[in-house]
């Protein structure tokens, strides 16, 4: 593998002074490579969420530094900053609450197409194109309002306002974990899809150890805000060297010693 | 699913506030421009030509009611948007931003709750010469935006836990942009019901400074009508009709604001709303009786479901 698109080095974000500080994210150092698709996975409060919104520069890292293409993106601001979400996009975990009832698809997809600075008819295409990939007709919801549209529609929509940005490196921060599985499986497939098509990085985040395994080329595993385990998915799945992912496996339900056992 | 659904008590609330807003606009048409004209004499009775009689200085009380009332009802909707205009702004960067920012605009606000806001009045009404309806407006405002600062920043700050917001960030829209048509909107809910009680609240306050002798030079209000009532010795003389009629009209006007503030609650909460859907289940009143701690339960339950 070539030189690394996006690098982390000892990023760390603390919470509150003192006593009470918490260390959400601790010392983490991570690459992700070209076209890679990188599992982040962790049980809740291990600080995988923090993790992500540092990476999309959404929070300031108390230390550390993060680049992409080799350039330092730490200390972004403003306009710079603007330049660096048309790069990097995120999905959230939460169809309901990523959506601003108040907005109909088509304002929010224009708000973010301003990022991109296309004029109002190469929008147009890329909203339809974009929608269209994930599975939706421009014309059943670009109208429409969140609350018309269904859980698994509504994130379909964010993956396509992501999408639509052409972003080099995606940010799935839970994005299927309140989806039925057979949703889940659909929209893991247009994530897989995306990378190949759009020649994208995806940094996925999860608990779900076995999403983990199906979607991704690697696995970081994070407890109580650090990097404790990290290497190809397969050598972390089935040969864990860390107590802790062993742990999380053995939490994962075996059908296979339940039912034949 | 945000359906807004008036109910009859809004609309009887409205209405009610409307026709004392009518009795003060269109009331000079059938009135006349009488105000400050001597009509009578002292302290004359209710009559065909003076309907509610005449007051110390034998001016025609009822024509002094439909002016007061506008300058009360001015003084009360200027009050009350300055007020909700400045708490709306301070809570609402104090909530979105957090940290620092928040810490000192609630640290401001916070003293200017802990002072009086009585004294703060008196001593602002005593320092102007002379006191114009808006500037009584302004004077009233700036000793009530607390509490709407501090019920918006709440507000805000649970507003600031959604999602949306960080996708409007990564849209890169800037933060002016997201406080108006990504935080704002969520709270307008909440501003209508804290404008409606600040206008109340400012016309009693200005009731209450204008029958201290500190109301608006040059004009006359419902305050400062009782304060002619109570210089010219009504109450004494057992001329009821200088004091009754402007207490009566502000005790219904604030409590018109009061109904339609809180059928407003129930406008924009539909769990609050009464009526048909209750009345049509006396089981749940049943249960609500006989097992209380069950059905607190059982309501918190039902939202995350």
């Amino acid at each position: 593998m070539s030189a690394p698109l996006l690098t982390a080095s000892g990023l760390t974000r603390v919470f509150g002074h003192g006593r009470n500080a918490v260390h959400a994210v601790d010392d983490v150092s991570f690459t992700l490579g070209r076209q890679e698709v990188v599992t982040i996975v962790g049980e809740s409060g291990s600080g995988k969420s923090t993790l992500a919104r540092l990476v999309l520069r959404l929070l300031d890292p108390t230390a550390g530094t993060l680049a992409l293409d080799g350039r330092d993106i730490t200390a972004l601001k403003g306009s710079a900053l603007r330049a660096y979400w048309r790069d990097v996009q995120a999905v959230f975990q939460d169809p309901f609450s990523a959506f601003n009832q108040f907005f109909t698809v088509r304002r929010l997809l224009a708000r973010s197409l301003r990022l991109s600075g296309a004029t109002e008819d190469r929008g147009e295409a890329l909203m339809g194109q974009a929608l269209d990939h994930v599975g939706l007709s421009a014309r059943d919801v670009l109208d429409k309002w969140p609350h018309q549209l269904s859980g698994g529609q509504r994130q379909r929509v964010m993956i396509a306002r992501a999408l639509m940005l052409q972003p080099r490196v995606l940010v799935a921060d839970e994005a299927t974990s309140m989806l039925d599985a057979s949703l889940r499986a659909n929209i893991l497939n247009v994530l897989g899809d995306l990378r190949r098509d759009y020649d994208m990085t995806i940094l996925f985040i999860t608990h779900d150890i076995g999403q983990a395994c199906y979607v991704s080329d690697r696995v970081l595993v994070m407890c109580q805000g650090r990097l404790v385990e990290q290497g190809p998915t397969d050598e972390v799945i089935f040969n864990p060297r860390h107590e802790y992912t062993q742990r999380l496996l053995a939490d994962v339900p075996r059908l296979h010693d339940t039912t034949l056992g | 699913m945000r359906m807004v659904r008036f109910t009859p008590r809004f609309w009887i609330s409205a209405g009610v506030f409307l026709l004392v807003a009518a009795f003060a606009l269109l009331g000079p048409i059938f009135v006349g421009d009488k105000l400050g004209e001597g009509v009578g004499g002292l302290y004359d009775p209710p009559s065909g030509a003076a309907w509610l009689g005449t007051d110390d200085l034998g001016h025609d009380i009822f024509t002094n009611l439909v002016f007061g009332t506008r300058t009360s009802l001015i003084i009360g909707l200027v009050a009350g948007a300055v007020a909700t205009v400045i708490g709306v702004v301070l809570g609402l960067i104090a909530g979105y931003h957090g940290g620092v920012v928040e810490e000192a605009l609630m640290g401001i606000t916070n003293v200017a709750l802990a002072i009086p806001g009585i004294v703060v009045l008196i001593l602002l009404s005593v320092a102007l010469d002379f006191r114009s309806i808006v500037a009584m407006a302004i004077v009233i405002a700036i000793t009530s935006w607390p509490w709407t600062a501090r019920a918006v920043r709440a507000q805000a700050s649970s507003v600031k836990t959604r999602e949306h917001l960080d996708v409007a960030r990564l849209s890169g829209a800037s933060t002016l942009n997201i406080l108006l048509w990504d935080v704002l909107p969520y709270l307008m809910s909440y501003i209508c019901m804290a404008f409606v009680l600040q206008v109340s609240s400012a016309i009693l306050a200005e009731a209450g400074l204008s029958l201290l002798g500190l109301g608006p030079s040059d004009s006359v209000s419902l305050g400062i009508m009782l304060n002619w009532a109570l210089v010219g010795e009504s109450v004494r003389t057992g001329a009821w009709w200088a004091f009754v009629p402007p207490t009566l009209l502000l005790t219904f006007v604030a409590f018109t604001l009061l109904m339609l503030q809180s059928s407003l609650d129930e406008v924009f909460n539909p769990r609050l709303r009464r009526g048909r859907q209750r009345a049509g289940r006396p089981a749940s009143v049943l249960t609500q009786v006989g097992a209380p701690a069950v059905d607190a339960r059982s309501k918190e339950g039902s939202p995350g479901a």
